[in-house]
């Protein structure tokens, strides 16, 4: 065992793709010498060289589009987006190319790009950086999205996203980058499509991804002074979905609270509260409620606190699923 | 509204032409060739074959058997010129237009009609003729020509990716950007732009102020113009681009200066937007007529040989047509078929539940 901060974690997955298979390339602005804004490819392009790990001209959607080339060539890129809001200007690539292309070709082409986008809030940044853009890519068929919550899985999951030969897009919590935790270096990891019960309990269901996992946990220790016993689920991959796990978790609990940063209204939580709905209606004790961010932009960082679901507003949440 | 001038009876002065409208052989300092006369009568039986596709693919749309076709009519020099320029090992990257480019690259004809007809987004197999599927977005393919070139330079390989587009899509930020790639990795790209004059009803005007070849300059790398109607020029100068580009110089833009006789797509009316004369005008440039009368003039086919000519052309449009009305429908189970390349929970569970519906109307 190793202690590991998640943006190291991500850091040795990288290398690891990169020894193993010498078509794996790094892609991005910044990630060669600089080591990425948040040094998550760090000291890569000094072992691997200017060839493998590129540091590209500043234009998003040059990197996924020259992406797709060298993957029609046989390579696998790993692309990094800087930030989340600046996805959009390579949006057209990743919605109408990345995703279709293996499709338009009749399964004759494969596309294994995965494409890091460091997401969400908290972290004091200015405008279009600390947005959670997942609904964007989850609503593309074609497209694989997961998000990591935590060093271990970080780990794991970059080098399964690499080996896939699906496109992916891979959302890194940039206010976990520094959480620091024991990862087993040696240890496969759960699949990449599968869902993953952090915490155990009866009483209720709280579905949580990416940086809102750790917030849920906090939220599931804080209620448990209180006698309630709170099941925490990282559902890690985003498309495809892993209902089985949730089917199984609220058919138990009878109660179901989705979290997110992103704002509620066609959120991902609609996405797991239609589902548990259909497949758990006669157990459930209440609807599934939904937190998240407000239908508003992103706001200027003085308010994010307000903003980004806290452990309070989950636990309100939890208290108004008990309340029905 | 913007008036704008009947353009294309003059022939600017850069234009690269090897080969005069009226089918006198000229010489080029930079860019002559050696051709034979197998090789002209190659070209010209390539250049009245895929006319031929064309004109029965717009018939099959009229008639209701396809969705929709985009016409090459008036650009089969630029496609066949630059399409026989490509070694086995060069990669092209086409537009929705480059049925002449898909022929040469030996893509049977019948599965560009199939993605007109709506039987699927593009069936044949790219790394099968190198000849990547049609792209419909406007520029999204010149950025995959870039990296796939990017991907050339990293295996040490001895070949070059080519990529279509028109004057409209010099518009487009992805093509900008796939410049600016091309330019700093010195990949070994060739940028091929048919200038067809019209981006569906906007005018040149509209794309640039200044002749497109000479965007390269700004981006450091060379533009040449050529005659779009000229298919011995434009043979040889894409050549000389990828020998370029293959031999690690770069990439290069070819303007190839064209027009597209035709509407955009079957869906739209030129008549609305273009003046009769121009297209008159460009009639006497016809990339057809002048290499008939080349081989004419020099007594290199006699009649016999144009004849036998249209006979194949007749036989492979029938061919053509014949195939496209006999090709079945998917099944439904097709919607849900390569989505993915690996297993996706969701999907399969949508696609049983759809079969399972279906076939409940048939008990």
């Amino acid at each position: 065992m190793t202690t590991l901060t998640l943006a190291k974690a991500l850091n040795e997955g990288l290398r690891r793709s990169m020894e193993d298979d010498a078509k794996v390339l790094l892609m991005g602005e910044d990630v060669g010498k600089l080591g990425g804004v948040f040094r998550v490819t760090d000291g890569l392009q000094k072992d691997f060289g200017e060839d493998r790990v590129i540091d590209t001209p500043l234009a998003e959607s040059g990197i996924i589009g020259t992406a797709i080339g060298l993957a029609l060539r046989g390579y696998r890129p790993i692309c990094e987006i800087q930030f989340d809001g600046f996805v959009f200007p390579a949006a057209d690539q990743i919605i109408t190319q990345l995703a279709k292309m293996p499709l338009r070709s009749l399964g004759t082409l494969k596309l294994p790009v995965v494409v890091r986008i460091p997401c969400g809030g908290g972290i004091g940044a200015v405008e279009h950086h600390s947005e959670s853009p997942e609904v964007y890519f989850t609503h593309t068929a074609g497209l694989r999205v997961v998000a990591c919550s935590n060093p271990a899985d970080a780990y794991t999951m970059i080098q399964d996203a690499v080996r896939c030969d699906d496109p992916i897009i891979f959302f890194e919590p940039k206010r976990r980058y520094w959480d620091k935790a024991e990862v087993d270096l040696a240890a496969p990891g759960l699949a990449l499509d599968r869902a993953r019960v952090v915490r155990p309990g009866r009483d209720v269901t709280l579905v949580a991804y990416g940086p809102m996992v750790k917030t849920c946990l906090e939220a599931a220790a804080a209620a448990e002074e209180d006698g309630r016993d709170i099941e925490v689920i990282d559902l890690r991959s985003l498309n495809p979905l892993d209902a089985e796990v949730l089917t199984e978790s609220v058919t138990r609990t009878g109660r179901c609270v989705v979290a997110h940063e992103a704002p509620v209204f066609t959120g991902f939580g609609a996405e797991i509260a239609a589902r548990v709905t259909e497949r758990c209606f006669y157990h459930l004790e209440a609807p599934v409620l939904r937190v998240g961010g407000f239908s508003t932009p992103y706001p200027p960082s003085r308010l994010e606190e307000h903003y980004l679901p806290d452990l309070d507003r989950v636990l309100d949440a939890v208290d108004r699923s008990f309340a029905y | 509204m913007t008036a704008h001038a009947p353009r294309g009876a003059d022939a600017p002065p850069e234009l690269v032409q090897l080969l005069t409208p009226e089918g006198e052989r000229v010489e080029h300092p930079d860019y002559d060739i050696e051709l034979t006369t197998e090789e002209v009568r190659s070209l010209y039986r390539d250049l009245v074959l895929v006319r031929r596709v064309d004109l029965e693919a717009v018939a099959l749309q009229r008639q209701g058997e396809l969705g929709l076709w985009a016409s090459l009519l008036g650009q089969e020099a630029a496609q066949v010129g630059s399409g026989r320029a490509l070694s086995g090992a060069d990669m092209a990257f086409p537009t929705y237009r480059e049925h002449g480019v898909a022929w040469c690259r030996d893509v049977d004809p019948v599965n560009l009609l199939a993605l007109f007809r709506g039987v699927n987004h593009g069936g044949w197999n790219p790394a099968e003729h190198n000849f990547h599927l049609y792209t419909i977005v406007i520029g999204s393919q010149t950025l995959h020509a870039v990296g796939y070139a990017m991907g050339i330079q990293r295996d040490g390989g001895e070949s070059a990716a080519i990529v279509y587009f028109g004057d409209g899509a010099t518009s487009q930020g992805d093509v900008n950007e796939s410049f600016i790639w091309a330019s700093v990795f010195n990949a070994p790209v060739v940028f091929f732009c048919q200038n067809n004059q019209w981006a569906i009803s906007e005018p040149l005007e509209k794309q640039s102020k200044i002749p497109l070849y000479k965007r390269a300059s700004g981006f450091g790398f060379p533009g040449i113009r050529v005659d779009g109607n000229d298919v011995f020029a434009c043979l040889a100068v894409t050549r000389a681009a990828l020998r370029n580009a293959r031999q690690g110089q770069g990439p290069t833009l070819i303007e190839a200066f064209t027009y597209r006789m035709g509407a955009h797509t079957t869906s739209d009316d030129p008549t609305r937007y273009r003046l009769a004369n121009e297209l008159e005008a460009w009639k006497l440039k016809d990339p057809i007529e002048r290499v008939k009368a080349y081989l004419f003039k020099n007594e290199l086919a006699d009649q016999e040989f144009f004849e036998k000519v249209d006979a194949e052309a007749d036989a492979l449009g029938k061919d053509v047509r014949d195939r496209c009305l006999a090709l079945p429908d998917p099944p439904p189970g097709a919607i849900f078929d390569h989505v993915y390349a690996g297993a996706h929970a969701l999907l399969d569970e949508e696609r049983e539940q759809y079969l399972t519906y279906l076939a409940g109307f048939e008990r």
